[in-house]
């Protein structure tokens, strides 16, 4: 047995081996009430103020399937092109962990509600933008078990831990699980796949209404499957990996188990079934519970609930509710905004669409809207391992600092220093301004204070000026700036200095 | 309407119920003399678990005095009930007759109970069953055995023996029950009472401790069938908690008892159900029975089940499959029993050793069968191939009933057995459900009605009436006949015959 | 047809959660020879062209409006608890991570 923490490159990795994916990902619905019960779903309730006697699984009690939920489940399916079942059971997943009301959960086993589907995911190479075709194998209907937090010991996780705690109020919320058939033939593009697979995934869940789908929330959560086998070779042993919490950990999860498993086959060594636990802060998972021993789950039909049977006209129905599909909107924006493929792509990629068509709708022009996101707010996430959308930059934000830039009382640097301001959560774009002290400086005297002090300090430089060197000028606006902390108006500046020495600029 | 004479204890629900109407007696005078009798006899027959002496009075007390205040009530309103200890009722111990749940406090109701009291019926309390539903005889109760009031040595059936044997001592003159392959039937015919398994959906689930949830019902029990029918009316019906529970319209199952006329009807005899290796005194009543009923005007067939062989065998791999899943719950985390929590023990070990402490004998055999006929590997062969038998048993009935409108059995192989006789040897104990099970695979209503004593040892002997799914009301128009023919015959009912005690 | 072995035993006593004795095991072994001639029983007819039945009364698209209704009070849901601390369930500590 290796407990090497050794990993190959990932490039040197893929020479020897390819990889074979796999995701699971679970999506909490955002109905009023549980999968089986009308208890509340809002978030941050008290502990344990949100159960009865079907969520706590207490003797006697019975489940009955909340209609939103499987409604949803099919527009999930349609959108994901799958195939509607016409007619199927839930089934008992029977194991015993204290979070587990019934120490059973209600799923679907061998017969999802949807199945045999597929989402098209584009990636940005070298070579420009590749799309895989990512096979949906199914999705189905399940109930989320009770949170648990653990006592006494010094991590606040399981191991260590003296005792634990469970609250009950989470038990019961409607799950929708989305199986992906193995993703083959991405190579090197592995990790970027899965995480486009994921963002794509979001978004059309955000689409279609059915979710909040924040990762970071656990209203989105992805498991991932990876196996490496030498090319032309039968599939590896895949190892699980869980606690993935972000668009970005995805990718590091896959990257790193690439990294690992060639380690592991290049000694000679066999590969664990097991799960896996990423860590945010290093990029690695370590091992988790062995899946060699996998656990006997005695699936059999819930008895206590009826089959489901979707008519196909209500079906049909529902597929009349759909969004426009993501490569047809998405067509139709990169048109309305006359921006070339690869820098949608880009957008795409920074999983700033949804965050640009938000920010448009809020009154924003869309050009501005695409500089914002794609450019600046990018590049703050990206520094500080976040995703765009839990910065806590919100699309009237922008608009607001537009409109602040419109108007002069704003220019782009000030721009940038009170979104910083906003990430911070130092208050509103007005009260950041007025906190910080970022106004432009539009009064003339104060202005032509600064230019006569500049002039006075390079006295040489006015001379090089009224000589017809008016590009001297950049040293006098330079200085004033720097002088006002950036908040004058530099063309403003400029045009007060030629003024001010009579040069014609 | 028969007046009432003699001891309140003794009488019918339905004649209680009309003499307070009448003004004749109070629910309190007839809770209160219920109670007594109960604190008189039931040291001996150990029918209750838990008697709700205040309550019951408080209750009754209410509804005189809505009724004092001109209320229109219920035509069971004040007459009191003893309720099988698998149904929950908000507040009061439900132990389900295990140690796992001893001393657990439901905190709701169950539909059954809800409707019970809508219908201004009193509980006087619960009674003692096998282990949650698990058995034959009530033998395996935690609590101990229960009694059959025709002879203490006894056993009074089970699972719902607590509820047959209450109503056999006159301690209540109603009951419910549940019935997952013959808990209501089988006691009611070695107590020589009344007892229905309705269709499957036909009354709720939802607050019954579930056994096998495809199987299970809650039903009710009493002396007559028309008392039956009185309470089947009140408990059954469509409840939106429950997903499996029928949307139709219950029948008209007291103007069926009412009724209560065979003329032209065609009447089944099984013959898988014949009665080979049955003791003969239960061979003798049933035929009997069968006699009357083509005197009175039914026209009598034997028809075949064939696959009716094969319940029992499918019954042992559905039941404890489902079982084994229903009882995962009682882990000693969230209720009940925790056992062996020092402080230094994981709770993997917590919760086996609380379920070894909280289960008897019987239940842990049922979870170790459903574990091993649900495993991998195993599905297909087990569990799913006796779901298939169910399929053919139901084919079965659907046949048969193309050609008749009710079949007949007798319900169970023996009269009652010695306490002790059976209870370590499980096969010679399912057998006692050989008649009941193919009514609970199939999922229609079954009843069972006192026939006769057996000539051999004296003791009740029960014949099962079977009804296609949704027409209970026809058990009551074939057991109300047969009922009045034979009270007809004996001059009296066939309980007045049991032993004073 | 082989009989149900030690192990097995133990293993299914694992699944179900129970601490059996050394004597329940050994005695069990037995016990559970039994679904085997139910097992044997059922498959004389349990052929491929017969549907299984999970339900007894065939019935479909049962379903609840999604309307949130307020549950138990907490008291309640504490007052039966075997362990209660900081509002939650107290549980002995897990040692398999789920």
């Amino acid at each position: 047995m290796t407990t090497t923490h050794d990993t190959i490159p990932f490039a040197q990795a893929l020479e020897k081996f390819d990889p074979v994916l796999g995701l699971e990902t679970h999506v909490e619905l955002g109905t009023a009430s549980k999968m089986f019960c009308s208890c509340p779903t809002e978030f941050g309730a008290a502990a344990n103020t949100q159960v009865c006697p079907v969520c706590l699984g207490l003797p006697g009690s019975m489940p009955v399937v909340n209609a939103m939920a499987v409604e949803s489940t099919i527009r999930m399916g349609l959108a994901l092109n799958c195939s509607i079942a016409e007619w199927c059971r839930f089934a008992r997943k029977n194991y015993f962990y204290p979070d587990m009301p019934k120490d059973y959960q209600v799923s679907q086993y061998d017969e999802p509600l949807c199945f045999d589907g597929y989402l098209d995911v584009t990636v940005e190479t070298d070579d420009g933008p590749r799309e895989f075709r990512v096979e949906i194998e199914r999705v189905h209907m399940e109930e989320d078990t009770g949170k648990l937090t653990h006592a006494g010991g010094a991590t606040g996780r399981i191991h260590g831990a003296d005792y634990s705690l469970v609250d009950y109020n989470r038990a019961g919320i409607p799950l929708i699980e989305i199986v992906t058939k193995p993703i083959e033939g991405t190579g090197s593009l592995a990790p970027l796949v899965a995480r486009a697979y994921v963002t794509e995934l979001r978004d059309l869940m955000r689409g279609l209404g059915v979710s909040d789908v924040r990762m970071e929330e656990g209203s989105l959560r992805c498991d991932v499957n990876v196996s490496l086998a030498p090319p032309g070779d039968p599939w590896g042993t895949r190892s699980e990996t869980k606690n993935v919490n972000s668009l970005r950990s995805v990718e590091r999860a896959v990257h790193s188990e690439i990294e690992r498993q060639a380690a592991v086959l290049a000694s000679g060594g066999r590969v664990i079934q097991e799960t896996r636990h990423f860590h945010e802060d290093t990029g690695r998972s370590t091992s988790g519970r062995s899946k060699e021993q996998a656990e006997d789950y005695r699936y059999f039909p819930e008895p206590d609930l009826v089959p489901v049977a979707p008519s196909r006209e209500w079906v049909e129905e529902l597929r009349a509710t759909l969004p426009e599909p993501p490569s047809v909107k998405r067509a139709r924006l990169r048109a309305e905004w006359g921006v070339s493929d690869h820098d949608f792509q880009t957008l795409i990629n920074a999983g700033a669409l949804l965050l640009v068509e938000e920010t448009i709708a809020a009154g924003v022009d869309q050009a501005a809207a695409r500089k914002w996101w794609s450019g600046e707010l990018t590049r703050i996430a990206n520094d500080r391992g976040l995703e765009l959308d839990s910065l806590g930059v919100t699309p009237d934000d922008i608009k607001r600092v537009e409109e602040l830039l419109a108007e002069g009382s704003l220019n782009d640097k000030l721009a940038r220093q009170v979104f910083d301001g906003v990430i911070a959560g130092e208050g509103t774009v007005d009260e950041i301004v007025a906190s910080r002290g970022l106004g432009v400086v539009s009064d003339d005297s104060a202005l032509l204070t600064a230019i006569d002090a500049a002039l006075a300090e390079q006295p040489d430089v006015a001379e090089k000026i009224k000589g017809g060197k008016v590009q001297a000028a950049g040293a006098i606006v330079g200085a004033v700036m720097k002088a006002t902390r950036g908040q004058a108006d530099a063309a403003k500046v400029r045009s007060l200095l030629l003024e001010r020495l009579g040069v014609e600029g | 309407m028969a007046t009432m004479d003699g001891d309140l204890v003794r009488q019918d629900a339905s004649v209680l119920a009309q003499a307070m109407v009448e003004g004749e007696v109070s629910s309190e005078e007839i809770t209160r003399a219920h109670l007594d009798r109960i604190a008189s006899v039931d040291d001996r027959v150990h029918a209750f678990l838990h008697v709700l002496s205040d309550d019951a009075i408080s209750s009754a007390r209410e509804v005189d005095r809505r009724r004092a205040a001109g209320e229109r009530l219920g035509p069971l309103a004040g007459v009191p009930l003893a309720l099988k200890d698998v149904l929950t009722m908000t507040g009061v111990p439900t132990t389900c007759g295990s140690r796992v749940l001893e001393g657990w406090r439901p905190p709701y109701d169950s539909t059954v109970v809800e409707r019970l009291r809508s219908a201004d019926i009193v509980i006087l309390g619960k009674t003692n069953m096998d282990e949650f539903a698990m058995g034959s005889s009530t033998e395996h109760s935690a609590y101990g055995p229960t009694h059959n009031p025709w002879d203490l040595e006894r056993i009074p059936g089970g699972s719902g023996g607590g509820s047959a044997a209450a109503l056999a001592a006159f301690e209540a003159p109603l009951a419910i029950g549940t019935d997952t392959g013959g808990s209501i039937r089988q006691p009611a015919a070695v107590t020589g009472t009344v007892g229905v398994k309705p269709t499957y959906g036909g009354v709720s689930r939802y607050g019954l401790v579930a056994l096998a949830s495809s199987l299970d019902q809650p039903g009710p029990c009493a002396r007559t069938v028309m008392d039956t029918a009185l309470l089947h009316a009140v408990i059954a019906g469509h409840d939106p908690r429950d997903s499996t529970s029928i949307r139709a319209e219950v029948p008209d199952i007291v103007g069926a008892a009412r009724a209560a006329d065979v003329r032209g009807m065609r009447i089944g005899l099984v013959r898988e159900l014949g009665g080979e290796g049955y003791q003969a005194g239960v061979r003798q009543r049933f035929e009997e029975s069968v006699a009357i009923l083509t005197d009175l005007g039914a026209e009598v067939v034997e028809v075949s089940c064939p696959n009716f062989e094969y319940a029992l065998a499918a019954y042992y791999l559905i039941l404890p499959s489902e079982a084994s899943s229903n009882l995962a719950r009682f882990d000693g985390m969230r209720y009940g029993l925790r056992e062996g929590d020092d402080g230094s023990r994981s709770v993997e070990e917590v919760m086996a050793l609380t379920r070894e402490a909280g289960f008897g004998a019987e239940v842990k055999r049922r979870i170790m069968i459903g574990t091993y006929a649900l495993s991998s590997g195993y599905y297909d062969a087990y569990y799913g191939s006796a779901q298939k038998v169910r399929t053919l048993i139901t084919r079965d009935f659907t046949a048969a009933f193309e050609d008749v409108d009710v079949l007949v059995s007798p319900t169970a192989p023996t009269t009652a057995f010695k306490i002790g006789d059976k209870v370590d040897d499980p096969l010679a104990m399912y057998l006692n459900d050989i008649a009941t099970i193919p009514v609970n695979l199939a999922g229609n209503a079954a009843m069972s009605l006192p026939i006769g004593l057996a000539p051999e040892d004296g003791l009740p002997v029960g014949l099962q009436i079977m009804a296609p799914p949704m027409a209970d009301d026809r058990l009551y128009r074939v057991g109300g006949a047969l009922e009045a023919a034979l009270v007809d015959h004996w001059g009296h009912q066939l309980i007045e015959e049991a032993p004073q005690l | 047809m082989t009989s149900i072995t030690r192990e097995e035993v133990e293993h299914l006593a694992r699944l179900a959660r129970l601490q059996l004795s050394d004597d329940e095991i050994a005695h069990y072994a037995g016990q559970l020879d039994v679904i085997l001639q139910s097992v044997a029983r059922v498959a004389e007819v349990a052929g491929d062209d017969i549907p299984p039945t999970s339900h007894p009364i065939p019935m479909v698209n049962v379903y609840r409006d999604d309307v949130a209704r307020p549950g138990l009070d907490r008291a309640a849901v504490a007052a039966g608890a075997p362990a209660w601390e900081d509002d939650r369930f107290r549980v002995p500590r897990i040692l398999d991570e789920e």
